[in-house]
Formats: C-alpha cells, sequence, structure tokens
C-alpha cells in the first residue's frame, strides 16, 4: 500500500443507512436471516423492533416473505451473507423477487474471499454475475463505506429489485460519497491505461496507478459501483482516450465485471482488456489480504497486467 | 363442520364448478399442454374461494382490503383462470389463449398480466413464502383481508415450503389460510412412493396451525373450513384437502400421467362428455 488511507466498515455504513432510511420512511421493513449482528441490520431491528423480521435461517423464504410484503407496496431490505442471499436463495430471488419486480433490496455482506477463516464454502465469488444475470436487477458494488452508505439510501429511492454487494473487511475510504447508479466515478484522470474497478479492489487500482505515476505512467482509474445499470458510456471513453483497459475485481473473472468490460468494449470498441479477480477455483481460508494476494488480485500481479498492456499498446518496449 | 349453505347455493357452485372443468379440458387441450390433473383437483376449493369466500370485486379489482390468493402451485393455473374470467375479471374468451405467445394467460400465473393475481408463481415453495409476507403486511398495516394460498403436494416435499409454513406459524398470522390440494399424485407418480409427506395433517399441527382436514370435493365441507379458518384469532389455520387428481373425469382420475400433459381431440371430446358439455371441443 502505498497511501496511507482510513479505513472504514461497509456494514456499519450499511447499518446506519438503514437507520437514516428508517427515520424518513415509516413504512420501511427489513428481514434478516439469524446474521443480524454481522450484516448490522441489528441497528435497524433494536430501533424499530416492528418493522423488523429476523426469520432465522430460511434464506430462500426470507426473499419471498420479503417480496410478499413488497408486493403490497412496502420497500423492504433484506440481507445476510452473498453465498446466502445470491446462491442458497437464487431461484426465490429470481422468481420472488425479480419475476414479480418486487421491491426488496438485498444487502449482502460477506462477499468475495475476504471472508477469510471461514473458508471457501463461504466465500462467494459468483454472486455479481448471478444477480446482474437476472433482468431488472440492479447490481452495486461499493468500494468504501460512504458509497456503501451513499448506495443503500440510492437503492431504497429506487423502485425495483436491487442487489449490494458488501465486503466483510473495513476498507479505505477513496471516494467522498457521491455515488449515482448507473454512474462510473473517475477517482484519476489518466491517458495511459483505465482501470476499471469494484468493491475491495479500487483501492488497490489506485495504489498502483499512484505508482506507475512515478515512472511516467498516466493511469485511470473508474469506480464501477454500479455494474448494472453499467456506465457503457464511461468505459467505451475510456477505450477510446487509453487505449487499453485493467479490470478488477474480488469475485470469479468468470461472470464478473471483468466479463462485463470484455464484452461491452469488444463489441462496440475493442482494444486490449486484462481482468485481475478469481480465477475458475474456490477461494480456502487464510487471512484475508492474504487470500487476495493468493487468488490472483496481489499489487505485483496488478502491476504486471498494467505493464503488460503497456506493452502490448507499444506504449514501453 | 359442515356449513349451513342453502342447497340452490351448493348446486350454483357445483354447475360452476362443472364449468370451469371444461374450461380446464378446453384450454389446455387447445393449448396442447399444460397441467389438467393438478387444475381439476383444486378446481372446488378453488370455486369456493373465487365464487363464495374471498371479498373480491370484478369492477375493482384493486380494492385495498380485498382477500388476497396466492396460487403456490402455479401449475393449476387454467382452474384459476377460468374461475376469474367466470366471475368477470377478463373475458372468457380469452380462456382459449393459453400459453399462446402474446397472451395473459402464462403457463404459469403472471401478477403483471391479469387481475386477483397477487404473486407470480411456478416454481414451487415461494408462493406460500410470499403469503407470509402478504399476511404479515395485513397486520403491519392493520388491514383486515384474509390470505389464502394453495399449495400442491408435491410441494410439500420442498424445504423452503415448511419454511415459510414455520414462519407463518411462529407469527401467529390469524388472516393466513393455507390450502393443501392433497391428491395424491405429482408428475412421475403418488407422492407416497416417491418421498411421502404423510401423516400431512400431523405436519401441519407441528408448525403451530389448528389444521382442518376436509373432502375438497364437498362444497358444504370446503365453506365450513373457509368459515371456520376465517373465525381463527390466535393463529393461521390450515386446510388439507384431500382431492382427486384429475376430478371430474374418469380416465384422468387418479393418475400421474396427466399431472403435465394435454388431452388429444378424442380424449378432450369424451372427457367434455362426462363434464356434461358433448360435442364442444373448440378448433386447436
Amino acid at each position: 500500500m502505498t497511501a496511507a488511507r482510513k479505513t472504514e466498515s461497509l456494514r456499519d455504513a450499511y447499518g446506519k443507512g438503514l437507520l437514516e432510511l428508517g427515520e424518513r420512511d415509516p413504512s420501511l421493513v427489513v428481514l434478516d436471516a439469524d446474521l443480524s449482528g454481522s450484516t448490522r441490520t441489528q441497528l435497524f431491528g433494536q430501533k424499530f423492533p416492528d418493522r423488523f423480521f429476523n426469520v432465522g435461517v430460511m434464506e430462500p423464504t426470507m426473499m419471498s416473505i420479503a417480496a410478499g410484503l413488497s408486493l403490497e407496496g412496502r420497500t423492504v431490505f433484506a440481507s445476510t451473507f452473498a453465498v446466502f442471499a445470491a446462491g442458497q436463495a437464487y431461484n426465490f430471488v429470481r422468481q420472488s423477487i425479480c419475476y414479480n419486480r418486487a421491491n426488496v433490496k438485498i444487502v449482502a455482506t460477506h462477499g468475495g474471499v475476504l471472508v477469510g477463516g471461514d473458508g471457501g464454502t463461504h466465500q462467494m465469488l459468483e454472486d455479481i454475475g448471478l444477480m446482474r444475470g437476472l433482468p431488472g436487477m440492479t447490481v452495486i458494488v461499493p468500494a468504501d463505506a460512504p458509497t456503501t452508505r451513499a448506495a443503500t439510501l440510492e437503492v431504497a429511492e429506487r423502485k425495483g429489485p436491487a442487489y449490494v454487494r458488501l465486503t466483510r473487511e473495513n476498507l479505505p475510504v477513496v471516494t467522498d460519497g457521491s455515488f449515482r447508479i448507473g454512474h462510473a466515478a473517475e477517482l484519476r484522470a489518466g491517458s495511459d491505461l483505465t482501470m476499471v474497478a469494484a468493491g475491495a479492489l479500487v483501492a488497490r487500482a489506485l495504489d498502483v496507478a499512484e505508482e506507475l505515476a512515478k515512472v511516467g505512467v498516466s493511469t485511470r482509474v473508474l469506480d464501477f459501483a454500479s455494474i448494472k445499470p453499467f456506465d457503457e458510456a464511461s468505459l467505451l471513453r475510456a477505450a477510446r482516450d487509453t487505449g487499453a483497459i485493467l479490470s478488477l475485481e474480488e469475485h470469479s473473472v468468470l461472470t464478473g465485471l471483468g466479463a462485463l468490460v470484455a464484452s461491452t468494449t469488444s463489441e462496440n470498441y475493442p482494444v486490449p482488456v486484462r481482468r485481475i479477480g478469481v480465477p475458475d477455483v474456490f477461494g480456502e481460508s487464510g487471512e484475508p489480504w492474504a487470500l487476495v494476494d493468493r487468488f490472483g488480485m496481489s499489487v505485483e500481479r496488478i502491476r504486471d497486467e498494467a505493464w503488460e498492456l503497456l506493452r502490448l499498446r507499444g506504449k514501453v518496449q | 363442520m359442515t356449513e349451513d349453505v342453502p342447497a340452490a347455493q351448493i348446486a350454483s357452485l357445483e354447475a360452476t364448478a362443472r364449468e370451469i372443468r371444461r374450461d380446464v379440458i378446453r384450454m389446455t387441450y387447445v393449448a396442447g399442454s399444460g397441467h389438467p390433473g393438478g387444475s381439476l383437483s383444486a378446481t372446488d376449493l378453488i370455486t369456493a374461494l373465487v365464487f363464495h369466500e374471498m371479498k373480491l370485486d370484478p369492477r375493482k379489482p384493486d380494492l385495498a382490503d380485498r382477500d388476497r390468493l396466492v396460487l403456490s402451485k402455479g401449475h393449476a393455473a387454467p382452474a384459476l383462470y377460468a374461475a376469474l374470467a367466470h366471475r368477470g375479471f377478463f373475458p372468457t374468451e380469452e380462456l382459449l389463449t393459453l400459453r399462446r405467445l402474446g397472451s395473459r394467460l402464462q403457463g404459469h400465473v403472471d401478477r403483471h398480466k391479469l387481475p386477483v393475481i397477487e404473486a407470480s408463481t411456478g416454481c414451487l415453495g415461494q408462493g406460500i413464502g410470499m403469503a407470509v409476507g402478504m399476511a404479515l403486511e395485513a397486520r403491519l398495516s392493520g388491514r383486515s383481508n384474509r390470505v389464502f394460498a394453495i399449495l400442491g403436494d408435491g410441494e410439500c416435499q420442498a424445504g423452503p415450503t415448511w419454511e415459510a409454513l414455520m414462519a407463518g406459524g411462529h407469527y401467529r398470522l390469524p388472516r393466513l389460510v393455507p390450502i393443501l390440494d392433497r391428491n395424491g399424485y405429482e408428475t412421475d407418480g403418488s407422492t407416497e412412493a416417491i418421498m411421502g409427506i404423510e401423516p400431512i395433517g400431523d405436519k401441519f399441527r407441528a408448525f403451530r396451525y389448528r389444521t382442518l382436514e376436509i373432502d375438497g370435493h364437498d362444497f358444504r365441507q370446503i365453506l365450513g373450513a373457509l368459515a371456520e379458518a376465517g373465525r381463527s384469532t390466535e393463529g393461521p389455520t390450515a386446510i388439507v384437502a384431500r382431492t382427486v387428481k384429475g376430478k371430474g373425469v374418469s380416465f384422468m382420475e387418479g393418475k400421474s400421467s396427466w399431472h403435465g400433459k394435454a388431452p388429444s381431440k378424442e380424449e378432450a371430446e369424451k372427457a367434455l362428455v362426462e363434464l356434461g358439455a358433448p360435442g364442444v371441443v373448440p378448433p386447436r
């Protein structure tokens, strides 16, 4: 890490965001599946016990109950870990929520290998792909606490289903919280190369960009917290302006942001693309950031891929 | 527990149910696919709800305190469509568009297409969860509407069905009424041969439901049970309705092979004769 940034909890930001919403909207209801301490929905539950339902370990049915409540006109938030929200409950999210166009906001914590010690069973690496494939679903992957708070408020405003993916670990604050659905934020201007990042790897992208700047490489960094709707215009502008794109996500490269970047550029404005993320494997137990390194997302790997792209573009020998 | 209902009213419901059964045959024949067996077993339950028990108004389908019906066994769509059309929610002429491209009558019920369809269902084990959410909503907002959910017995093999029932029992929702269409058969055969669900009444009781077990083709018993459920104040009441798969058509009765198969022209003709409408097979 080059820059010393303060880190904050995304989950705390979500919990506080829910409290704000609860005060503002007396009809807002929150559900959890026995993980309310971890997901921080407990804060809402303590303040508004009549509008909080901890349904226990029944994630699929939590989604159906949430749908039923929302079909009657309520905004409903439902939280659990990503592996349960997107994995265990997938077809319930698909039919009860998305097919019904229910106004349910799924805020899933514990995405990615950053779960750490719990190991591969609990490290959800496929959720962004699963969720963005669902018609009508909004998918948000905040990089820090300010964006998490903003995303919580924004998805509540926007009618229809949403999936917000949070990370268990505290993350460096890299944005000013001016997040808007459907817009990629340019966190750093640049002309030689673009890093397109989401979630926990945005800070790493900024760190490597900073390092590259010292040797004269100008790197643009875009925060694609809004995976769906996707800011195609910003991506294609970056492709035209810089001619090379490096995607970064703490998720499987098969179905996440990298796949989206590669397909969008190849259809519209083909440029060399490299994808940083987890290859086609499950995770394992370990110290959270050591796992990020171990599973193909180390600073060295990001640096190597950046140089490879610059070579491909003939910008360096 | 039979309801004191005038004989003429019972006769009228029976006649309506017969009309709906004829439509189920015509619709699935014309569509060339669909689920006649489970539609025919649920027909009397649906008829009793839509034509007698539920607070519904075809002129005001969005009435805030209307009773809700969730067809958790969404494949019984033809019977519900026919009932809603005859009740005046949409033209009966539309019934024969079932499963056609552009039709409002999707293979499994879709809430965006038609009134009264409170929830889109089809994949099993989800409708009952949505019904629990609706009943919670009724309590939260202080509304008096009831929430009925019709479940299939194959659906009772699905874990999430019991998750949802557990939640309905836990929250003590007196306006929630799960109704099991216990016809005994699923796609591949008898439920008890494939994965037994009995003693099913005891299972509902164990999940904290007052449970009424009835003959699901006897209108006096159906109306009696629905009225009795309506008197619940403490918690939910479940109705286990013993039914016959394919009820009303002799060669379909008790046969799992009619779970998800449309009748041929000859079969449809024969069925319509049995249902009192000979010679009225529409063109396919």
